[in-house]
């Protein structure tokens, strides 16, 4: 159990039988008076948030969470397979859980799954990841306006936006956070 | 939010210009006192009794407590006819570590005898004009102030009505002393945060006096003020009881309401109890976060800004 004083950003909490990451805490209190804990949580397994507020008796579950390295294996369009690279055990993730990370999922590369009470729950690219260009058009002769982009599907089925010099065939390196472009890569 | 790795944790949070701030507005407070006759005293840090108070604990050591406040040892030199008297401290208190909080802080601490606590408040005003070169505060009570800024009565208003008002799902058994306080925090600071400015608030709920006297009322209220500035609470001041009778019994109900609240009861500073039976002359006295005031001089967003290793460097 956490008191409200250890209520902090990052922290996984359990409330109300779900999982919950604190995205914000923030501790309050008058001089005199009774002190609160604020938190803003988001809800590991539909992604929603809202906020809640302890005072200084109250204590909170720590949430049953890990995350564990797997690689991706394939998607049969139902589920989407990862696998435990030491273990070799299985786990199978449905459209919803895997989110927007399937615009990063590359197969035999590894990602962050997270595991509640031993059921996948979610899966985290890393910051980067580098993917194939397989369709963009050539950039148009002489157009040379700084800062000036295209249109760039990858191999994973994303669209992002990529300097004219970029070329089909090639590959790049993209922040999965924000999905932009960060470079051409080898 | 300015993110650091744990191998720079040894470095001060606070710059060497706001250092130089620091040195130079405690300076000004310093001679603020000097040139009113207030005399610089210094009382100990290190306790074996303390004045109990229900939401604050000093922190436990081997020999008693670390002061959270150096409130009853000023107040046996005012017993002893020491006269006006300040001091500028480290106090403590456990637990309390935030935006606005670090579990060790500056306090600026002063009483005045035979002042009335509304003489108290033009002198807090003074002070705040020469280091913050503020516009001079407006007067509010603590009831005016809810029926403005929130629009309740935390007097007389349902409970329900209450726990309306508060922005986010509160925690269960909130009482109407627990839900004023949380929507103080809640609704209150922000209102004044956004509006800006100077502000007193007086005449608190009795329910809890602390150590301040008690107007009968109705409403019944204790004679007490705290200073708001842009929305933060800076000091907290007392039209301070005299009675020692009556000192002891909210010790000893403060005592009963820590155990309830699963707390330690805290051993009650006799000494102070004497001092008050001697005859305590009327007398005003009020505490000041420095660390906050500098937040609000120097324009810093947190507490840490100012210290030079607040509590996740100690």
């Amino acid at each position: 159990m956490l008191n409200h004083n250890q209520l902090r950003q990052g922290t996984r909490v359990e409330i109300d039988s779900v999982p919950w990451i604190i995205i914000d805490a923030q501790f309050v209190k008058p001089g005199k008076g009774q002190a609160f804990t604020k938190i803003k949580i988001k809800n590991l397994i539909d992604g929603r948030v809202i906020e809640r507020t302890f005072k200084s008796s109250d204590s909170v579950s720590k949430a049953d969470v890990m995350d564990k390295t797997m690689q991706y294996l394939y998607s049969d369009g139902e589920f989407w397979h990862f696998m435990d690279p030491a273990s070799y055990e299985q786990v199978a993730l449905t459209e919803k859980q895997v989110g927007t990370t399937t615009l990063w999922l590359r197969e035999q590369e590894n990602y962050e799954v997270t595991l509640w009470k031993d059921k996948a729950i979610a899966v985290i690219p890393p910051p980067f990841v580098v993917l194939d260009i397989t369709k963009c058009d050539p950039g148009i002769k002489g157009d040379t306006v700084s800062g000036a982009n295209k249109p760039a599907t990858l191999e994973t089925g994303a669209v992002i936006k990529v300097p004219l010099f970029v070329n089909e065939g090639e590959r790049v390196r993209v922040d999965t956070r924000t999905g932009q472009y960060v470079e051409r890569a080898k | 939010m300015t993110t650091t790795s744990p191998t720079s944790l040894w470095q001060p949070s606070a710059t060497l210009d706001t250092l130089k701030s620091r040195a130079r507005i405690i300076a000004k407070i310093r001679e603020f006192f000097q040139n009113r006759g207030v005399l610089e005293v210094t009382t100990p840090v290190l306790l074996s009794t303390v004045a109990p108070e229900r939401y604050q604990n000093p922190p436990v050591c081997q020999n008693g407590y670390l002061h959270s406040s150096p409130e009853t040892a000023m107040k046996r030199l005012v017993a002893a006819g020491y006269g006006s008297i300040f001091q500028i401290c480290q106090v403590f208190r456990a637990d309390e570590a935030g935006r606005m909080h670090n579990p060790e802080f500056t306090m600026l601490e002063w009483y005045r005898p035979e002042w009335s606590i509304d003489e108290l408040m033009l002198e807090v005003g003074d002070l705040m004009q020469e280091v913050l070169h503020c516009s001079s505060p407006i007067t509010l009570t603590f009831r005016q102030a809810f029926q403005k800024y929130v629009g309740i009565d935390p007097f007389l208003s349902p409970l329900a009505d209450m726990l309306a008002k508060v922005s986010t799902p509160p925690p269960d058994g909130l009482d109407r002393s627990s839900l004023t306080d949380l929507l103080l925090v809640d609704q209150l600071e922000p209102a004044l945060k956004k509006q800006g400015g100077s502000l007193f608030l007086v005449d608190y709920p009795a329910w809890d006096p602390a150590m301040a006297e008690v107007d009968p009322g109705p409403p019944k209220v204790a004679k007490r003020f705290e200073m708001y500035v842009d929305g933060v609470e800076l000091a907290n001041g007392y039209q301070e009881l005299r009675d020692a009778h009556e000192q002891n019994q909210r010790f000893e109900k403060i005592n009963q309401q820590r155990l309830q609240d699963g707390q330690q009861p805290l051993p009650v500073d006799n000494h102070f109890l004497d001092a008050l039976s001697s005859g305590f002359p009327r007398c005003a006295g009020v505490a000041l976060g420095v660390d906050r005031l500098l937040m609000l001089a120097l324009q810093k967003e947190r507490i840490n800004d100012v210290i030079a290793f607040p509590n996740d460097r100690a």
